[in-house]
């Protein structure tokens, strides 16, 4: 399944309970209340644990956070800035 | 559904009199019937039916009046000899007549004005004085009153029915108006008690209470069931229900505060609260305290045992989890004083399996299970003996306490340079209890950040707790959501607000927010009158003397607040008496755990059962295919957010209310009550009228 698939199913699944007709790619989480602060740890733990990431404290941005399409930039960075280490 | 079973009490289980001189303890609850175009009968057993669900208010006493066009009725604890106090109680002439709940503290002042006006008394009650005063000067008594009442008095002779309620809501008074006759109680099951009241769950009220916590005056979750607002009155003849307001939470402009230096204030606020509590101990029987080991219940317990009564004895409650137990403090302060201290240990199981009844007497959803364990200390508190304490509720808004004034100043201070670090590092500092994860401090900016550019709307320090809990309307059946359609709960808070808002700063209009909001209709009622009446307790709060009030609303809001120093001028009002550890501890608010009290072993296949898709689809109020994903997210979660914590709280208390008062709802029978006094002057009229 793609990455963002997979966000976008927890995300919905988690914090809008199912109901994820309004959720676009750029929808702030913010913004919108659908994750507030204490939920981004939550988040957090589901990408590291889902992506095998480790996320560090000053990533945790609304650059890197705020909406599906960020978290999937993320994602990518990170397994490419992993990738490039291993080679 | 299956409800546990709520615990009645009935004559015969409280403690026997007490005498004395001083003011007589009348805990109790009122009820009536009036029919606002002229005589139109009123049955004495509607009056008893709903005196009888009024009973844990005043178990041992009753008294009715009727005539041909009202019906009032009164439930009372007796604690001194009946013929003394025992309601309705009349004027001179028999042409007022008063039934009442609560107790006037400044009574012998005022009484022997209205002595030496030549009014002649045949009790020695806070009551009659009242009603003597009512005589007197009309509605403008009120403005006189220092204490907690809810008030009903009959003109007989001008055929009107006079409502009235003390200034902030310490006491209950609800309302409805069928065919052209008012029905009141001091609780809404009283009202119900009356079979052509429909009971129906209002979607306005319901996205307040999803928005703000309570509803918003004078609504109650309850379709056309009404609170008469604090500090108001209604006066009802001639085919006319009129509301007017005698009282408003005060607020001034910068001119018209105080100039004085931080020593007087703190010396004023000294002996204003010094004699707050001296007026709250006049009672027929011995008055405790509520002793938390916060800064609040610390600073009045200290000052009834330093200058009034050094045995005095606390009450307080205790916690399975350390994030919610205060015991290091409360055992501190229990040493420092040295007093008679009971604390219950409010278990986790004990707060899950006491929800139910909880809501029985708070009538409305809760976000929150913080008044469940105060619930069960009332319950300690009457085995214990007592029937009236003190306690410290009223001092965070009065005097800024609460975190939402100073998420509200630190905002403001960010929004003048959103993009400051340093400014946003101020923002870890305000909810340590919640954001205890140092992994969130850079989220949190952008959290906080919200609404940034709004500060000049008058509900900007709100915006951030109404925003969240509002994510909660998520649960809502689509049927709720449709009934509610466009309704805007922030458009009629800001149209509610008085002419001096605009002139206060913005300090004050914040604690106006949180005094006319949150005060009234959660802090007084779900965590205040309702559960300690559960019990037959009666509460005190000093810090809601209206001169306490009126003097802090002086101050101004630099002293308030100190940098992020919250209730500084309490804090230093308080050194002398109070140990340095009590003063300088951090803010803890009043909380209960929500998921380990409600998905325990011992609770969870209850909760469960409540929030199946079954007994959701019966109250059609929330989307089953929703609560079932929260429910699931909840269990697995080891600590669900504030958020889904709220919502499983909301949710739950909504089904229990539900399935209570309009699903199931049952209360004692009328032959149950019988009266000590009937004052029945039905015929009488009907002769005159002949």
């Amino acid at each position: 399944m793609d990455n963002s698939v997979k966000v976008r199913e927890f995300v919905v699944e988690n914090f809008l309970f199912g109901d994820g007709e309004a959720l676009k790619n750029d929808t702030s989480f913010m913004e919108e209340g659908i994750i507030d602060s204490t939920g981004i740890l939550e988040l957090v733990f589901f990408l590291e644990e889902t992506f095998g990431l480790s996320v560090e404290d000053d990533e945790l941005v609304p650059d890197n956070m705020d909406s599906l399409q960020n978290i999937a930039r993320f994602i990518d960075r990170k397994q490419n800035a992993s990738s490039a280490a291993e080679a | 559904m299956q409800v546990p079973p709520r615990k009645r009490r009935f004559r015969g289980e409280f403690e026997g009199a007490c005498f004395s001189k001083r003011l007589i303890i009348i805990m109790c609850g009122i009820a009536g019937i009036c029919h606002i175009n002229g005589p139109d009968g009123v049955s004495l057993n509607s009056i008893k039916r709903m005196i009888g669900a009024l009973c844990h208010r005043g178990p041992d006493e009753t008294g009715i009046y009727l005539d041909d066009q009202v019906g009032l009725g009164h439930a009372r604890l007796s604690i001194i000899d009946l013929s003394s106090g025992v309601q309705p109680i009349h004027n001179e002439d028999k042409s007022f007549w008063i039934v009442y709940n609560g107790e006037v503290f400044n009574y012998p002042e005022l009484k022997e004005d209205l002595l030496q006006k030549g009014h002649r008394f045949y009790t020695t009650t806070d009551t009659e004085v009242v009603l003597h005063l009512y005589e007197e000067q009309g509605p403008d008594c009120l403005k006189q009153l220092n204490g907690q009442f809810a008030i009903a008095i009959w003109d007989a002779k001008k055929k009107e029915l006079f409502l009235a309620r003390d200034r902030v809501g310490i006491r209950p008074l609800y309302y409805t108006v069928l065919n052209n006759t008012v029905i009141f109680a001091s609780e809404i099951k009283s009202i119900f008690t009356n079979e052509n009241i429909s009971r129906r769950i209002d979607p306005i009220a319901m996205d307040q209470i999803f928005t703000f916590w309570p509803t918003l005056t004078p609504r109650t979750v309850f379709k056309d069931i009404y609170e008469l607002p604090p500090g108001h009155y209604i006066k009802a003849s001639g085919g006319k229900v009129t509301i007017w307001k005698y009282w408003d939470i005060p607020l001034y402009s910068r001119a018209e505060q105080s100039d004085l230096s931080l020593q007087d204030i703190c010396l004023h606020v000294q002996d204003l609260l010094q004699d707050a509590v001296r007026i709250r101990l006049r009672a027929d029987v011995p008055v405790g305290c509520y002793l938390s080991g916060g800064l609040d219940s610390s600073g009045t317990t200290a000052l009834v045992v330093r200058n009034f009564n050094k045995d005095v004895r606390t009450f307080g409650i205790r916690f399975d989890s350390d994030g919610f137990d205060e015991g290091e403090y409360q055992n501190l302060m229990v040493s420092y004083l040295n007093v008679n201290h009971t604390d219950l240990k409010a278990t986790n199981e004990q707060i899950g399996a006491s929800l139910s009844e909880c809501l029985w007497h708070c009538e409305k959803p809760l976000l929150r299970t913080g008044p469940v364990p105060l619930f069960l200390l009332s319950d300690v508190v009457r085995k214990s003996g007592y029937k009236v304490v003190i306690t410290g509720e009223g001092a965070d808004e009065v005097f800024g306490g609460y975190n939402i004034f100073r998420e509200a100043k630190t905002r403001r201070f960010l929004a003048k340079y959103p993009n400051s670090q340093s400014r946003a590092g101020l923002i870890g500092q305000l909810y340590p209890y919640i954001f205890n994860n140092p992994r969130l401090k850079r989220t949190l900016q952008s959290f906080f950040a919200r609404g940034l550019d709004q500060i000049d709307d008058p509900i900007f320090s709100h915006f951030i707790r109404w925003d969240n809990t509002s994510r909660i309307k998520t649960f809502f059946s689509q049927e709720l959501t449709e009934a509610i359609g466009q309704y805007d709960g922030y458009q009629e808070v800001r149209q509610s607000l008085p002419e001096g808002f605009e002139r206060a700063d913005d300090f004050s209009r914040a604690q106006y927010l949180e005094m006319a909001i949150f005060m009234s209709n959660y802090l007084l009622s779900s965590q205040g009158d309702r559960v300690a009446m559960a019990h037959s307790v009666e509460i005190r709060l000093p810090f809601l003397d209206p001169r306490v009030m009126d003097f802090m609303a002086r101050v101004p809001a630099k002293w308030k607040i100190l940098g992020l120093n919250e209730k500084y001028i309490l804090k230093k009002s308080f050194e002398g008496i109070l140990p340095k550890k009590i003063i300088s501890r951090p803010k803890n608010p009043y909380r209960a755990p929500i998921k380990q009290s409600l998905l325990n072993e011992k609770t969870f296949e209850y909760t469960k059962e409540a929030l199946s898709a079954k007994s959701l689809s019966r109250a059609g109020l929330f989307d089953a295919g929703k609560v079932t994903k929260l429910l699931r997210k909840a269990q697995v979660v080891d600590n669900p957010s504030e958020i889904d914590s709220m919502a499983l709280a909301g949710v739950l208390s909504s089904q229990l209310v539900h399935h209570q008062f309009v699903q199931d709802f049952h209360v004692r029978l009328a032959d149950s009550v019988s009266p000590a006094l009937i004052v029945d002057r039905r015929y009488e009229a009907l002769r005159a009228g002949s």
